[in-house]
């Protein structure tokens, strides 16, 4: 039965493909019929700037485009843009204060009308009214200034020197939206244009037919795309619901779907279901790594209000040869296999792409060291006590180890406080629901901002390409603390003056070797803290069917950022 | 009876308040934050501007007032508007703190799918549970009883997560006759189509319909089984009846008085769809939306919800009363 109906299939595609060989590049839109997407993540809505999910972001950029975005490899390639604006063609200003963006010409909106320079102002200031709450509103820092020069030239102005102008629409989460579609739905009336939120007017491949919030969507080919005979498919089914087993099920196994997104499921069931030869698994690197944090604050219940803020510091994990110690023990690779499969790879860095950012000065973690960990605890002076742990003028190296709920990190942490107990350090495993963990609620003590424990792990990443803005989470100031109702990004409490300087100059270089460069050498100065052990770079899991062709998956911009060639194959 | 339904009515309204009420706080109190499940990479900043813009930090009792009035003022005049054509100022309606869209809306939408999927299930179930009730009383400790009692079992002891994987993994998986992701958006025309839903909606349809053959066979069964020793059975008997007439008029319809009872408090529930069974085969009703709202700590879509449940289950409670009164004469209210 199986087998007859992938023979039937096949042949179908065989014919499909033998109808469409002749032709030069400019094949009928839409020849291939429907694709069926299933993100058991069901999109909320499709407008990206009211949601800031990955989910949104994601549907909603088979509509809307932005000037640039990010291709799989992580280079910036014009998309609206006829070109991507540099110093050197004279697109940035020279004192890094302005960009000035040329549309293609001839871009049109589904609904036939001409993409201008004003949709682009417009969208700058929907998503900065005060009353609006747009989740993007980070893409717009710094910017004082949208303007159409004229009908395709859009000039931004920064409030400073801006050394990498490429945030303001660029990449999937900041595109554009039509001015006329969205006008009377700015600020505090946002909401209440469900139809266009719901069906927003785009210049990308496809357009909407249906919006079932949190359910399904159904999109067909956009008659005004730019690029004939582009896209290949005529529909899409855009389906949500369920989690992501049964997801890589329906592709991997049943063949009902040809896309699933973010399979994050035991490495082992997802590499059976792949044997069946119906589709196949991908994993798009970006810079999500898995890492923990050492914090270098006292977190002891007994500091009461103090506690894991900068008036007291850790009583061990701020000797970094205890954290040099912790990281020598892990053995990472085996993390990957029990937990990870294709969707991890073993990492040294914070900050381990794109390429020229990733530093190799800390390669030496790859391999595990029990014996040399064991040796550099005794080195620094401490020693085995008569229980096994290991002490230093009556300090014991008693650590507890939190993390969010989820079977892959629970395993983590039980492999990791073994190997931890194997060189002397106790171990007290916790872990928390991930809304209330990741939720920030400052009333709650058991965020991973308020850190009320000594080890914690998380993944986190920076979207884009530029981490400029990620490096700057560990300056001192970004401490998190009661003064600041525990926001910050600086979540391990690091410090360093020299670090800071780092910083700043990073935010005032332009040329992108010397900016690597930086950026390396922040990402060094942490690793030597051993304040952030990075265990796993994490990729995005995705499985499509063999009859899918043209997927490049891409963890830089959408993973349906090329949807326009997708086609059948045989 | 008038008199007492009108009573149960309005004694309804106070207690549906301080349902409302409570609900609202068990999800305000726990730890939930409509902007957790972000992406880390979106600031502190931002996420503070979105919860301001949701309303989520203005006072507790402000935030309930306001869902109240939404609910009983704005959402009335809304739909009278939509149906009588009627021009009420209604302000702001339900917004769903996910898809900031009005919730009701969302419900609306919602609906079929959910009827159609848990509806069935129970008309099936029901409809199986019957015979089996009815023969494994009048057969009692027969083979047919012990085999009806052994799908029973299962029936109350398998969760649905269970049941559902299990049939996906043998119909969809091994055979591949059955989609194991149900498609709301496919519409019946004609009968391809039809054959097409059929295949899609058996099997959400039979992993409900055996919890709910389980239970109300089982009830039929005892109820049938009460009713088989009275002495006006006996007495149909002696006045020569047959058989069939004996058991499936004068006990079945006795026997029902109770199981009825039961069905109605169990149409409450259809609403509320089956939570699990719809995420196993992504039926994407009612059940689904209040599990992802949940998880989403969106507030205004749970209190929605909830609330429409509470009002079903205290309607079908009071349907449920009335029922018996008008099936046994010898209850009388007044």
């Amino acid at each position: 039965m199986r087998k007859l109906k992938t023979l039937l299939l096949a042949s179908a595609a065989v014919a499909v493909a033998s109808g469409a060989a002749f032709a030069d590049g400019h094949e009928k839109r839409g020849r291939d019929g429907e694709v069926k997407i299933i993100y058991w993540q069901a999109p909320s809505t499709l407008n990206p700037y009211l949601s800031g999910g990955t989910k949104e972001v994601e549907s909603a950029s088979l509509v809307l485009e932005s000037l640039a975005r990010f291709d799989n490899t992580g280079k910036m390639t014009p998309w609206l843009a006829a070109e991507v604006p540099t110093v050197e063609n004279g697109g940035v200003a020279a004192d890094l204060t302005s960009i000035t963006w040329k549309l293609k010409e001839g871009v049109k909106w589904s609904d036939g009308s001409a993409l201008t320079a004003n949709d682009a102002v417009f969208t700058w200031k929907y998503c900065t009214d005060p009353a609006g709450g747009c989740a993007q509103l980070s893409y717009f820092d710094g910017v004082k200034n949208v303007e159409a020069v004229d009908d395709l030239t859009i000039k931004i102005t920064f409030n400073g020197p801006k050394p990498f102008p490429y945030t303001a629409l660029v990449g999937s989460e900041s595109p554009i939206i039509q001015a006329a579609q969205f006008a009377d739905c700015t600020g505090a009336k946002a909401p209440e244009c469900t139809d266009a939120n719901f069906g927003p007017i785009g210049t990308g491949p496809f357009v909407v037919d249906q919006f079932k919030p949190n359910d399904v969507i159904q999109f067909s080919a956009n008659e005004q795309y730019r690029e004939p005979g582009k896209p290949a498919f005529g529909k899409v089914l855009f389906k949500g619901g369920g989690d992501a087993a049964s997801a890589a099920r329906s592709v991997l196994e049943t063949g009902e779907f040809d896309y699933a997104w973010n399979l994050q499921i035991d490495p082992k069931l997802l590499a059976s279901m792949e044997a069946k030869g119906l589709g196949t698994v991908q994993t798009a690197f970006g810079t999500s790594v898995e890492r923990l944090h050492l914090n270098q604050t006292d977190p002891s219940a007994s500091l009461g209000d103090a506690r894991s803020t900068t008036d007291k510091a850790h009583p061990f994990l701020t000797d970094s040869a205890v954290g040099q110690a912790l990281s020598m023990a892990i053995d990472r690779a085996l993390l990957v296999e029990v937990g990870y499969g294709a969707g991890g790879q073993v990492t040294c860095n914070v900050l381990p792409a794109p390429a020229a950012y990733a530093s190799t000065a800390n390669d030496g973690c790859k391999t595990q060291d029990l014996e040399g960990a064991k040796k550099v605890l005794d080195d620094a002076g401490w020693k085995p006590g008569a229980d096994g742990v290991r002490a230093k003028d009556g300090v014991r190296l008693s650590v507890l180890y939190q993390t969010s709920t989820n079977a892959v990190r629970q395993d983590s942490q039980a492999l990791i406080k073994q190997w931890w107990s194997e060189i002397g350090v106790e171990t007290e495993l916790r872990n928390i629901d991930a809304s209330v963990f990741f939720g920030g609620d400052p009333a709650s003590p058991d965020t991973f901002q308020k850190f009320y424990a000594d080890i914690e792990m998380y993944t986190n990443n920076f979207s884009g390409v530029d981490p400029e803005a990620y490096m700057a989470n560990w300056r001192c100031a970004e401490i998190p603390g009661p003064k600041s109702q525990w926001q910050g990004a600086n979540i391990q409490r690091f410090c360093d003056p020299a670090y800071d300087a780092l910083v700043d100059k990073m935010s005032g270089t332009a040329a992108l070797e010397d900016r690597a460069a930086l950026a390396k050498e922040m990402n060094d100065t942490i690793m030597r803290s051993y304040s952030i052990i990075p265990l796993i770079h994490r990729g995005g899991v995705s499985a499509h069917a063999n009859t899918l062709g043209g997927v490049k998956i891409s963890d830089w911009d959408t993973e349906l950022w090329n949807i326009a060639d997708w086609h059948r194959v045989k | 009876m008038l008199n007492y339904t009108i009573r149960r009515l309005f004694l309804a309204i106070p207690t549906l308040l301080f349902i409302s009420l409570v609900i609202f706080f068990l999800v305000k109190l726990s730890p939930s934050d409509p902007t957790a499940n972000l992406p880390l990479t979106i600031p502190p900043e931002v996420r503070e501007k979105i919860r301001e813009s949701l309303g989520v930090n203005q006072p507790l009792f402000v935030q309930f007032g306001l869902w109240l009035k939404q609910l009983m003022i704005s959402e009335p005049l809304y739909w009278s508007n939509q149906i009588f054509g009627t021009n009420f100022d209604i302000g702001q309606r339900i917004i769903s703190y996910q898809t900031r869209s009005p919730v009701m809306d969302i419900v609306i939408q919602r609906m079929p799918q959910t009827l159609t999927v848990v509806g069935t299930s129970y008309l099936v179930g029901i409809l199986i549970a019957l015979p089996i009730g009815i023969i494994s009383a009048y057969r009692q400790y027969s083979f047919f009883d012990q085999a009806g009692t052994f799908v029973s079992m299962i029936g109350f002891s398998v969760p649905p997560f269970f049941s559902g994987v299990l049939v996906i993994v043998i119909f969809s998986v091994q055979l591949g006759w059955l989609p194991s992701i149900y498609d709301t958006t496919h519409v019946v025309t004609d009968w391809d189509s039809f054959v097409v839903q059929f295949k899609q909606m058996i099997m959400p349809v039979m992993v409900l319909a055996l919890q709910t053959t389980a239970q109300i066979s089982r009830f039929l069964r005892a109820s049938m089984l009460d009713n088989l020793n009275q002495d006006y059975v006996r007495t149909a008997r002696a006045k020569g009846l047959s058989e069939k007439v004996v058991v499936l008029v004068h006990v079945l319809r006795n026997s029902l008085i109770p199981v009825i009872t039961v069905i109605a408090l169990g149409v409450p529930a259809i609403f509320g769809g089956a939570i699990i069974t719809e995420q196993v085969f992504k039926v994407n009703g009612l059940g689904q939306l209040l599990i992802i709202s949940i998880q989403a700590g969106d507030v205004p879509t749970v209190q929605t919800l909830t609330f429409m449940f509470a009002v079903l289950i205290v309607l079908f409670n009071l349907v449920a009363d009335v029922l018996y009164g008008l099936l046994d004469p010898r209850i009388r209210y007044d």
